[in-house]
C-alpha cells in the first residue's frame, strides 16, 4: 500500500435524532469530543481537521465547514472540507488517510455532521437542484423519482419482487435495535410491514427508506508511530477507493453501479485483496433505500449480479451469517444523517474489528471489513477497506 | 461503545408547535436565470420545432441526447447535429404518489427514462408517460411523444406534454 501506514485510533457520534435542539457547531463538537476521548487524546494532539457535511443549503449557511469549523477543532488548523453528495461520509475518512499517508500529518480529526432537520418543509427541497436546471427540472422532477427508476431497472433486469428487497429493511431495522445511537431501530419489523407500508414512488415504499435524521460522528486517525504509542488494538486502513460515473444519469445502465466496482477494485488493489469474498468478514455498505444495499453488494463484487436478493432471503447477510452486512443497523435503522451516516459505517468497522460492539458484535473475530457509500446523482461510489 | 455516544436531545414536532424552544425562520427569495448553453439552446430551438435532436462524436460514433459539445467518453468535441425520431423505448420507469414536500396525489405522475430512437443505445433522457394506465406500464414499452401545439411550445423540455404508448 502508499504512503506510511494510517490506523484509526478513536471514534465517537451523537445520538442519531429526528430533529436535535443543539447546533450543527454544537453536533460536532459532541462527536469529536467524544472520539478524543475514547483514544484519551487532545485537540492539542491533532495536527489537521477533515470536515464531511452536505448541501449549504440543508442549513442555509453559507460556507458550512466554516461555520462548523470550531465545533470541529479546527481553530488555528489546517481544515479541509471534501463533498461528494451521499458519498462524503465514507470519503472523509480517505481524506483523513491521505493526509495522514502523505506524512504531512501525524493526526488528524475526521468530523462529519449533518442537520437536515432545519429545511423546511422538507430537506428534499435542497435536494431538487441535482437535477439538470434546463432539461429537468422544468419537469417537477422529484428525489425519490431516481430512486423508484433505479430499482425499477434493478428489479427488472434481474426479475426481482419487493419481498426479495424488504428483507434488507428487516435485517437492518432489527440490527439497528442494539446501537445506543439509532433512531429507528424495530427487533419485531417483518417483511409484511415493509410490503404494506405506503407507496411513495412505486417501487419505493415508506419503509423501504431511510428517515431525515440529524447527527455527527468522529474519527480519530494516526500515523503508525502515533497509533501504537496511543492504542494497543490500532484498526488499520488498508484501502481506499473512489470514483465518478456520468452526470447524465439517464445514459447510464441504472441496473449496476459500475462506479462502485470501480471503487472496489482501487481499493481491493491497495489492500492486496485478490478474493473479496473469502478476505471480507465483514461489510457496511451504504442503504439510504433498502434496494440499494443489495446494488452496492453487487458493485463491491462481494455477490455475483443479481444474487445479492438470494443471499439475503438465505441470511448470509445477518449478523450472524457467513457475511454480516449492516450490522450496525445502516441507514436504514441509525439513521441518515448524509455525511454522518456514511462516517458511522467507517465506525462501525472499527468497533467491530476491536470486539467492542456490545450487543451488535458479530460472531468470529473479524479481521477485515469494509465501509462504502454513495452519492451525487447516483453516481460516486467511495471504499475503505480497514483490518487488523 | 456505548460511552463514545453523546445522548444529543431530541426534540418533537410538539416542541415547536407549542413554542417549548427557540427558533428562527428564514425564507431566502433566490432567483436564477440560467443560460441554456450552446448544445442544449439548439435542443430547445428543435422542441419548439416538434423535434428531438442529438449530437454526435466523430471519435466514438455515439448519437448523444441530451446533445452536448464534447463527448464525456472521449473527451473530444462534438461536430454534427442529428435528427432523432419522436418514438423510444422505455427504460425505466415509476408511479409517484407524493410530490417533494410529501403532498399525496390521487393520479400518480409517471416519470421514465425513455431511450430515443436514432440515438445511440441506452441514450435515454427523463420525462413523464401519460395516457396509459398507471397499472398497465412496463420496462420495454414503446412510445411516442405527445407534442404540445406550436402556438403553446416555447423551446423548453415541456413542448413535450409526455410520451404515450406507441400503436405499431
Amino acid at each position: 500500500m502508499t504512503g506510511d501506514r494510517v490506523a484509526v485510533v478513536g471514534a465517537g457520534m451523537t445520538k442519531f435524532v429526528r430533529r436535535a435542539q443543539e447546533t450543527p457547531k454544537e453536533l460536532s463538537w459532541e462527536a469529536a469530543h467524544l472520539a478524543l476521548q475514547s483514544c484519551e487524546m487532545t485537540i492539542d494532539d491533532v495536527d489537521a481537521v477533515v470536515i464531511g457535511t452536505a448541501p449549504d443549503a440543508f442549513d442555509g449557511v453559507h460556507m458550512k465547514s466554516e461555520y462548523l469549523s470550531d465545533g470541529c477543532g479546527g481553530w488555528g488548523k489546517p481544515l479541509i472540507r471534501g463533498y461528494v453528495g451521499g458519498g462524503t461520509g465514507v470519503f472523509a475518512a480517505i481524506q483523513g488517510w491521505y493526509h495522514v499517508a502523505s506524512g504531512l500529518f501525524d493526526t488528524v480529526l475526521v468530523v462529519c455532521e449533518e442537520k437536515m432537520s432545519s429545511c423546511q418543509p422538507h430537506p428534499q427541497a435542497a435536494f431538487l437542484t441535482i437535477f439538470d436546471h434546463t432539461t429537468e427540472r422544468p419537469l417537477k422532477p422529484n428525489l425519490l423519482w431516481i430512486f423508484a427508476l433505479e430499482m425499477n431497472a434493478y428489479m427488472n433486469r434481474y426479475g426481482l419482487s419487493k419481498r426479495d428487497i424488504a428483507t434488507v429493511s428487516v435485517k437492518n431495522k432489527r440490527n439497528a435495535a442494539d446501537h445506543p445511537a439509532a433512531l429507528l431501530g424495530d427487533p419485531d419489523i417483518t417483511v409484511e410491514d415493509v410490503l404494506n407500508s405506503p407507496v411513495l414512488a412505486w417501487p419505493v415504499q415508506r419503509l423501504d427508506v431511510s428517515p431525515v435524521t440529524d447527527g455527527a460522528v468522529a474519527l480519530v486517525m494516526s500515523a503508525n508511530h502515533v497509533a501504537r504509542r496511543v492504542t494497543d488494538r490500532p484498526v488499520w486502513v488498508e484501502g481506499v477507493g473512489w470514483n465518478l460515473d456520468t452526470a447524465y444519469w439517464t445514459n447510464r445502465d441504472l441496473s449496476y453501479p459500475v462506479y462502485v466496482e470501480e471503487a472496489a477494485r482501487m481499493a481491493y488493489d491497495m489492500a492486496g485483496i485478490s478474493e473479496p469474498r473469502q478476505q471480507i468478514h465483514i461489510a457496511e455498505p451504504y442503504d439510504p433505500f433498502d434496494y440499494k444495499e443489495l446494488h452496492h453488494l453487487e458493485g463491491l463484487m462481494l455477490f455475483d449480479r443479481g444474487e445479492a436478493p438470494r443471499a439475503a432471503a438465505d441470511g448470509i447477510t445477518q449478523r450472524d451469517g457467513d457475511l454480516p452486512v449492516c450490522p450496525s443497523g445502516g441507514l436504514l435503522g441509525v439513521g441518515n444523517p448524509i455525511a454522518a451516516a456514511g462516517l458511522m459505517k467507517v465506525a462501525e468497522i472499527f468497533w467491530q474489528l476491536r470486539g467492542e460492539a456490545g450487543a451488535r458484535q458479530v460472531p468470529g473475530n473479524p479481521k477485515r471489513g469494509l465501509a462504502q457509500a454513495w452519492g451525487d446523482l447516483m453516481q460516486v461510489g467511495t471504499v475503505v477497506v480497514m483490518g487488523v | 461503545m456505548e460511552e463514545f455516544v453523546y445522548d444529543s436531545v431530541y426534540l418533537s414536532s410538539d416542541d415547536f408547535r407549542e413554542g417549548r424552544v427557540l427558533f428562527e425562520m428564514w425564507e431566502p427569495n433566490a432567483r436564477y436565470a440560467w443560460d441554456a448553453g450552446v448544445a442544449i439552446s439548439r435542443y430547445l430551438q428543435g422542441l419548439k420545432a416538434a423535434k428531438l435532436i442529438g449530437r454526435s462524436c466523430p471519435d466514438c460514433s455515439r448519437v448523444l441526447v441530451p446533445p452536448r459539445m464534447f463527448c464525456e467518453s472521449c473527451f473530444y468535441p462534438t461536430d454534427k447535429w442529428v435528427t432523432l425520431r419522436d418514438t423510444g423505448t422505455v427504460l425505466t420507469f415509476s408511479r409517484c404518489y407524493i410530490t417533494w414536500d410529501l403532498i399525496q396525489l390521487e393520479e400518480p405522475q409517471m416519470p421514465a427514462v425513455i431511450e430515443i430512437d436514432g440515438a445511440s443505445s441506452g441514450m435515454g433522457i427523463m420525462h413523464m408517460l401519460g395516457e396509459v394506465d398507471p397499472e398497465a406500464l412496463a420496462i420495454g414499452m414503446r412510445v411516442r411523444a405527445v407534442w404540445k401545439p406550436p402556438d403553446e411550445r416555447s423551446g423548453s423540455i415541456t413542448d413535450i406534454a409526455y410520451f404515450r404508448p406507441l400503436e405499431e
